[in-house]
């Protein structure tokens, strides 16, 4: 499956050595820039055009077009119904496990086209993460969670293991929590515990991008709170795609948003900018009915 | 219609304020029913287990395991068929687990769009049937196929391979209800982080549906070893020890058919065999259940 060919593509237009580049400061740190501001070059990391999405030949999501910045929080907020999820899977490509799921339109991370048949999907998936709804940590320890996708993608050095899931452990705040019960199931872990640990794993394979689909709605406020937190820390060192219904948090963490809307029974990209400006000012009137709560 | 449901409405707080009594002594009666049933059916399985106690046990000893049946079986022990039996098992598990689950892993995590529909109608169809064919005719066809077509003869590779025809539906159906059960999220997780179908199955899925492969295990391998009337036709009558897997052997079930059907003074023989055959799926079972277990902790806690 993994041709070299394909394999030296991924290579090139993925960074080739992805632990040189952890290592290397990010270009795209602004040191403290208040949120909620322009908090980055806007360096276009993911451009999308005209992206369409159906089942079974229903059109659910039509001619999106909005480029992500590098090292920005994008919330997508909207009614349900309205594709924000579709949106979010054609990014890493998840569309493909859903039959007769099409996508059409052209997407581009870091200027390559991810939508070419042809592409090594799993070395996409690993460049862009993607975090669910409800935590889904394996019927693994807390350990072999993290450890297996890292084998599964080549990494068999003992020590490195150690250090990266020590590491990103560290990164989401679990380490001191569970760092002398590591070998515990991590279904035995509380369901915010077990969120973190999704983006653990996740974060363990260096991806550049995070997709996260209302990654605290099945938590209580404590630990919602917590993983909020944790997604405002991730900005600048990864680019953020986050669906939420909460508005409030919508406003807290992201920098930039895309309200999307139903119309016609189509799922339909509305308005997208600075997350200040949108929910501010917006300038389309069914954003502004959202925002203030009138309707959706 | 307005009218109607009020009525039914009235009559309903009727029935609540003054049926209590009636409806105490339905419960009491139900409660009873279902004790009856509950203390037969464990009457039963008891029964079963003590007549056997009584009438084998004075056959039980080390000797009655290891020799070889003397006098057409009437004296002697089951050495030979014991070893002919597991080795009918074997040849069966050897083809079933890979075959089904295979099948199983086909049917619950590849077949897909419109031919793979069709693929997955056939098989379950052709499941079903095979399941329902009476253990006979697995005979007939076992012993047409494998003795005479595939020139096996008489063997214990015959049997072992007929009684995997017999035990594939029910472990297919069971690891793939198993399969089927397991959280879509793990799938999906599964891929978002990049891993491939195979790492999926073997770390993932494959673990989660253990408990529910090994059930189906269990019961493939008691319907196996219960099996007289294709292993007739298939392995074959004779009580000496197996030299290959190409000699004839008997299996335990068809040494207690014939002891008690077609020798004269083989009954004490026949019950100490059911006895042992008993006790063989008692520890079969709970060997599994705990290398089951065992497994599934390995799983969660390695090294």
């Amino acid at each position: 499956m993994n041709t070299p060919t394909m394999n030296t593509m991924a290579k090139e237009i993925f960074g080739a050595d992805s632990t040189a580049a952890h290592e290397k400061t990010s270009p795209y740190t602004l040191g403290n820039v208040e949120q909620g501001e322009a908090c980055c070059i806007p360096v276009p990391h993911i451009q999308v055009e005209n992206l369409s999405v159906a089942y079974q030949g229903k059109t659910v999501l039509e001619n999106v077009s909005l480029d992500i910045n590098k090292g920005c929080i994008t919330a997508l907020i909207g009614p349900s119904g309205c594709g924000k999820t579709s949106f979010l899977s054609s990014l890493n490509r998840l569309t493909d496990l859903t039959l007769g799921c099409q996508v059409a339109g052209d997407i581009r991370i870091d200027g390559m086209d991810i939508t070419s048949p042809g592409l090594d999907v799993m070395a996409l998936r690993r460049k862009v993460g993607m975090i669910f709804q409800k935590p889904n940590p394996f019927p693994l320890s807390i350990r072999r969670n993290i450890e297996m996708p890292l084998r599964e993608h080549g990494i068999k050095n003992r020590r490195e293991l150690e250090q990266r899931i020590a590491r990103a452990l560290q990164d989401v705040g679990l380490w001191e929590e569970v760092s002398d019960r590591l070998d515990a199931p991590a279904m035995s872990l509380s369901g915010g515990q077990q969120q973190r640990l999704c983006i653990a794993r996740a974060l363990a394979l260096e991806p550049s991008i995070l997709l996260m689909d209302e990654p605290c709605s099945a938590l209580d406020p404590i630990a919602s709170a917590k993983v909020e937190a944790l997604i405002q820390s991730l900005c600048k060192r990864y680019t953020v795609v986050i669906v939420t219904h909460n508005l409030a948090q919508a406003k807290r963490v992201a920098n930039y948003a895309a309200f999307f809307w139903m119309s016609e029974r189509v799922g339909k990209l509305i308005e997208f900018g600075r997350c200040q400006s949108l929910f501010e000012s917006p300038s389309h009137e069914l954003t502004a009915a959202y925002v203030t709560g009138v309707s959706g | 219609m307005h009218m109607s449901k009020q009525s039914l409405s009235i009559s309903d707080l009727n029935s609540f304020s003054g049926r209590s009594s009636t409806r105490l002594s339905g419960d009491v009666i139900l409660t009873a029913l279902v004790w009856v049933a509950a203390t037969l059916v464990v009457g039963m399985f008891l029964w079963l287990l003590g007549d056997l106690f009584f009438h084998g046990f004075n056959k039980l000893s080390l000797s009655f395991l290891t020799d070889a049946p003397q006098n057409s079986g009437r004296e002697g022990g089951i050495g030979t068929i014991l070893v002919s039996t597991l080795l009918i098992l074997g040849v069966a598990l050897l083809a079933t687990l890979p075959l089904g689950l295979g099948t199983a892993v086909y049917l619950s995590e590849f077949a897909g769009g419109k031919t793979g529909d069709k693929a997955k109608q056939l098989i379950r169809m052709s499941l079903n049937m095979l399941a329902g064919v009476p253990s006979i005719v697995f005979g007939l066809f076992g012993n047409a196929l494998f003795c005479i077509w595939l020139d096996m003869g008489f063997s214990i590779w015959s049997g072992g391979l007929t009684l995997a025809c017999m035990m594939l539906p029910l472990f297919i159906s069971t690891t793939e209800a198993g399969l089927s059960s397991v959280s879509n999220e793990w799938r999906q997780g599964a891929s978002a982080l990049g891993l491939s179908h195979a790492a999926a199955l073997w770390h993932v899925l494959l673990p989660a549906a253990a408990p529910a492969i090994t059930a189906g295990l269990m019961l493939s391998i008691g319907r196996a070893l219960a099996e007289t009337a294709a292993l007739i036709f298939t392995s074959g009558y004779v009580d000496r020890m197996p030299e290959s897997l190409a000699d004839s052997g008997r299996a335990l079930s068809v040494h207690i058919y014939d002891m008690s059907m077609n020798v004269t003074g083989g009954d004490e023989t026949a019950y100490g065999s059911a006895l042992i055959l008993i006790v063989m799926l008692v520890l079969i079972s709970s060997v599994a259940v705990s290398l089951t277990n065992r497994f599934l902790a390995q799983r969660i806690t390695p090294s």
